[in-house]
């Protein structure tokens, strides 16, 4: 039996049928063609996944899809704004912060729900924020760079 | 003066990835699409009896299964041995024995739960010594007849599929010349590739017969070739399509799910066919990088001069070794690490086990030998008294010096890597640890490498110049996050003088874009540069001709500068490339050349064939990087943990095409290093792997990195484009040995096997498990003072 669920996603409104036990990440991905988040290991364990919901970042290939009933999602997808890129985006093109860009939306959704809640992180609160986002490509350094960097911006 | 290359222009492929727009074949998504899922084997080595799909074809939603007689041949990129799906018998727990497509995920899935394998037990060999032994259990009964490139050496009626040999010099000569005589023996552990994409594959097959896949691959060309020879069609009925690849580290640069899901579709005519592993699948069922035991016996004089050395390597290349075979030759031709020895005596076996797929990883060998000898460097050192920074440099290959090979180097940068990297870790000082029960170290390890690729690999590019002034540059390297498709424009960019941001570069479809053997080796900045730049000058060379017939001027008086052709004495004749992109428009109306194309093709040039006996040769390989990294550790003596505390890094790397990116590639490799040599290790119970996810293997994140000081030493590759030499995989080689080093530095234990976890490091402080060298003072009779057992902690 499908389940018929609504939602905010990237500020618009959706509703939905889903099968009770498809994974949010599933729903996104196939039913709404947003194809940024990432399945990596579907377990919860890199981080590839990571969207926003009601501002924090969670793992969607964690959640049912019927949980986001009611719920107010943003994808990497809804970064941007009208063209013009989110400081995060911007930082870690100039900081060269991606490599294989797998992660790099889970990356940069973890990165922004932090700088949501607080605007001026601590190195050690980034790395909180991004301790489960794996990343095999760059190093982190320049990730943690890139969001310092975003940070500033913000301020 | 340069304008893009040597500059860090920021990443092409930036703005895509940052926005979640880059397409992986995940990602894709067609119309009539089934999904695929593998059935995989219980045993590690097994009689497949029979195989029965009639429940599975029942199901509603089930549109095709395979089995192994559906894909019979044998295929290969070096050694023929694999087959898509297994055939007679199963070699590894987890291989593939049957496939089904079906309208859903979750109904292939079912259909695979309902098919029913009957399996005859076989006993298995599960480690490179066990498999050696003249009663073990054979893996590859057909050995003798499977068909492999003539570099390899196999050995039927063994368990050796290659058996790679080094005779440089006299090594009795070196031995009986020697002060000392040591002998050591370590060990490596297989362990994961770990890209944060899986392998994903899409196959459609058309009416037509060709078959088109999507694949997360690295070499497209080298996937259409293997796929032709499977499938019996020829290669203009195979289309490699490769969208935006999420890492490869090696994983990915063979063929993989293609050769399941191409006979799938084949049986749903029109209808894509997508198999996407999952991490589990990926863990198993994909390339592992290989274990290997290695074993070396060194002769050395008092003043530290090494005479002659005896290494032997084991690899553990798992059920197949196709690709193995190859990392068993790198391992020989590199065998004695960047150092000038006499006299050296190599034997590098390939040997099957019925253990997951030993393949290409990151390093191609490299870090596993350099494990080895990087530490038996140490303890040779500490063993005379010496310091083990000096010993290198009493050692390592100077200008004009030999390589194991008897291939003669200039321009070696392995001095200045070492002396850099002393410098910046402060060589000699030993710092505060942060608390009382910790210590501090620091330890040393260099490395060379060249590309692993036979001798004449091809590279093309083609590039268009279109009739604004803009262009596109065609190239199958592929991005795999290294940033090639950033360096190969600022090439094209550099010689044409079109702004990086008016050139469009397409990768990495086997119908449109040009040859290009592999993404691997780091050989594309090298290789795949050299065609880009030949291109450029090709494209050139027309604009030139039409700009001399155009300006009424002799072409050695014109040059390219800023978008024109200029004439180098007045700069105010010029026209521009747009104006020319279509040929050149005569006064009278007419016109001539038509549009310019720029094509380029590559060779390394004069990489020749090594003897067979011997392995010597003046070239065996196209360039060698060199490069040293120095580490400070902290070793909690109550824990046994490790932090990582610094890493000076210094490559030379020839001339550096984009700062940023290349920086990106050396801290990149510097943290996998500290995984491979901290945290990761495919643990396997008889070949049954016990830990295929991301909590039981641990890749670093983002607390485990350190401060990376990073030195990029510039001496000339003189056949590179511009002199550049590739970096992708040097930059992982050195970090396990040096931190292995750091520990003896600190602690005074010497661990020889990987990884140096806080569990077997305390189990080694505790229990006072150091290993030490094996020692026979010369002419002093056998077994002299100082004499330790080996063994592997």
């Amino acid at each position: 039996m499908k389940h018929e669920i609504s939602f905010t996603i990237n500020g618009e409104k959706v509703h939905l049928e889903v099968e009770p036990n498809k994974t949010l990440l599933k729903m996104i991905r196939e039913d709404l063609n947003l194809t940024g988040a990432k399945e990596g290991c579907g377990a919860g364990e890199c981080g590839s996944c990571t969207i926003i919901i009601d501002g924090k970042a969670v793992n969607s290939c964690m959640m049912l899809a019927v949980e986001a009933d009611g719920k107010d999602i943003m994808t990497v997808e809804g970064l941007a704004k009208s063209g013009v890129l989110d400081p995060l985006q911007d930082t870690f093109i100039k900081n060269a912060a991606l490599q294989c860009g797998y992660c790099t939306p889970g990356m940069l959704m973890s990165a922004k729900a932090l700088l949501m809640r607080n605007p001026n992180p601590s190195e050690d609160d980034i790395k909180e924020a991004i301790g489960g986002n794996l990343c095999r490509c760059t190093g982190y350094k320049v990730i943690l760079d890139a969001i310092k960097e975003a940070a500033g911006q913000i301020n | 003066m340069l304008k893009y290359v040597g500059h860090e222009v920021k990443r092409v492929d930036g703005l895509e990835k940052v926005t979640g727009y880059a397409k992986y074949v995940d990602d894709l998504k067609m119309a009539g699409m089934l999904y695929a899922k593998i059935k995989k084997s219980p045993y590690a080595h097994a009689k497949i009896l029979k195989i029965d799909t009639s429940k599975a074809a029942a199901l509603e939603g089930v549109k095709a299964i395979i089995t192994g007689a559906d894909v019979p041949n044998r295929v290969g990129l070096y050694l023929e041995d694999k087959t898509f799906l297994a055939t007679d018998k199963v070699r590894f727990v987890g291989e593939a024995v049957a496939a089904v497509a079906a309208i859903s995920e979750e109904i292939a899935e079912e259909a695979v739960e309902l098919i029913e394998v009957e399996y005859e037990e076989l006993p298995g060999v599960f480690n490179a010594m066990d498999a050696i032994k003249h009663d073990a259990p054979l893996l590859h009964e057909d050995l003798g007849n499977y068909k492999y490139g003539p570099i390899f050496f196999p050995k039927p009626g063994t368990n050796i599929s290659n058996h790679y040999k080094i005779r440089k010099g006299d090594i009795d000569k070196g031995f009986a010349e020697a002060d000392y005589i040591m002998e050591n023996e370590f060990y490596v552990p297989h362990i994961q590739h770990a890209p944060i994409e899986n392998h994903s594959v899409i196959a459609l097959t058309e009416p037509t017969g060709k078959v088109t896949v999507w694949s997360a691959c690295q070499s497209p060309y080298a996937v259409r070739k293997a796929l032709s020879v499977a499938f019996k069609l020829p290669l203009h009925k195979v289309r490699v399509v490769t969208p935006a690849v999420g890492g490869g580290f090696g994983g990915k640069a063979g063929t993989t799910l293609e050769g399941i899901t191409i006979p799938l579709s084949q049986k749903c005519m029109g209808r894509p066919v997508k198999l996407t592993y999952t991490r589990e699948e990926d863990m198993v069922g994909s390339f592992v990088r290989q274990g290997c035991v290695a074993k070396i016996k060194t002769g050395v004089k008092k003043d530290g001069r090494i005479v002659a050395e005896e290494n032997t390597f084991y690899w553990e290349g798992g059920a197949y070794t196709e690709y193995g075979v190859n990392i068993a030759r790198a391992g020989g031709y590199a065998s004695s690490g960047p150092y000038d020895i006499p006299n050296v005596k190599a034997d590098s076996y390939c040997v099957y086990t019925n253990q997951p797929v030993g393949g290409p990883y990151r390093g191609f060998g490299m870090s596993e030998i350099h494990f080895a000898i990087e530490q038996n460097l140490d303890m040779i050192a500490i063993q005379m008294g010496m310091d083990p920074v000096e010993f290198r440099k009493i050692n390592a290959i100077k200008d004009g010096g030999h390589t194991v090979t008897g291939q003669q180097l200039y321009n070696v940068g392995i001095t200045k890597c070492i002396e850099a990297a002393e410098k910046d870790i402060e060589w000699g000082k030993t710092n505060k640890a942060s608390g009382p029960n910790k210590l501090r170290g620091k330890g040393i390890a260099c490395m060379y490498k060249a590309p692993s690729q036979p001798n004449n690999v091809a590279s093309a590019a083609l590039i268009k110049i279109n009739e604004d002034g803009t262009a596109n540059l065609m190239v199958t390297a592929m991005d795999l996050g290294q940033g090639s498709n950033t360096a190969l424009t600022q090439i094209a960019a550099e010689v044409l003088t079109i702004p990086v941001e008016k050139i469009s570069i397409i990768t990495g479809d086997t119908d449109v874009t040009p040859y290009e053997w592999q993404t691997v080796a780091s050989r594309i900045t090298y290789c795949a540069g050299n065609a880009v730049k030949k291109a450029a000058e090709d494209a050139k060379e027309q604009l030139i001709k039409l700009g001399s017939i155009g300006l009424g001027l002799p072409a050695e008086y014109l040059e390219l500068r800023d978008e024109h052709v200029v004439s180098s004495i007045y700069p105010d004749k010029k026209k521009s490339i747009a104006s020319m992109a279509l040929g050149l428009e005569m006064p009278d109306g007419s016109g001539v050349h038509g549009p310019i194309m720029g094509r380029g093709s590559f060779i390394p040039p004069n990489v020749r064939n090594t003897d067979k006996e011997t392995g010597q040769g003046e070239k065996p390989v196209a360039f060698w990087t060199f490069g040293a990294q120095a580490i400070e550790i902290e070793i909690d003596m109550e824990t046994g943990q490790i932090e990582v505390i610094k890493v000076a890094a210094a490559y030379d790397v020839g001339k550096v095409i984009n700062p940023q990116l290349c920086r990106g590639q050396i801290e990149g490799g510097i943290i996998q290093g500290i995984g491979s040599a901290l945290l990761e290790h495919q643990i396997m119970e008889k070949g049954k792997v016990k830990n295929p996810n991301f909590v039981d293997y641990k890749i670093p994140a983002v607390r485990d990195v350190p401060e990376m000081v990073i030195r990029m030493l510039e001496i000339p590759e003189i056949t590179g484009p511009y002199g550049a030499r590739g970096v992708g995989e040097p930059a992982m080689v050195p970090t396990a040995p040096a931190i292995a080093n750091a520990i003896y530095n600190a602690i005074g234990i010497r661990i020889n096997s990987l990884p140096l976890s806080a569990e077997k490091v305390l189990d080694a402080i505790k229990n006072n498990k150091s290993v030490a060298c094996k020692v026979v003072q010369n002419n002093k009779g056998a077994d002299g003072e100082g004499q330790v057992t080996c063994g592997i902690n």
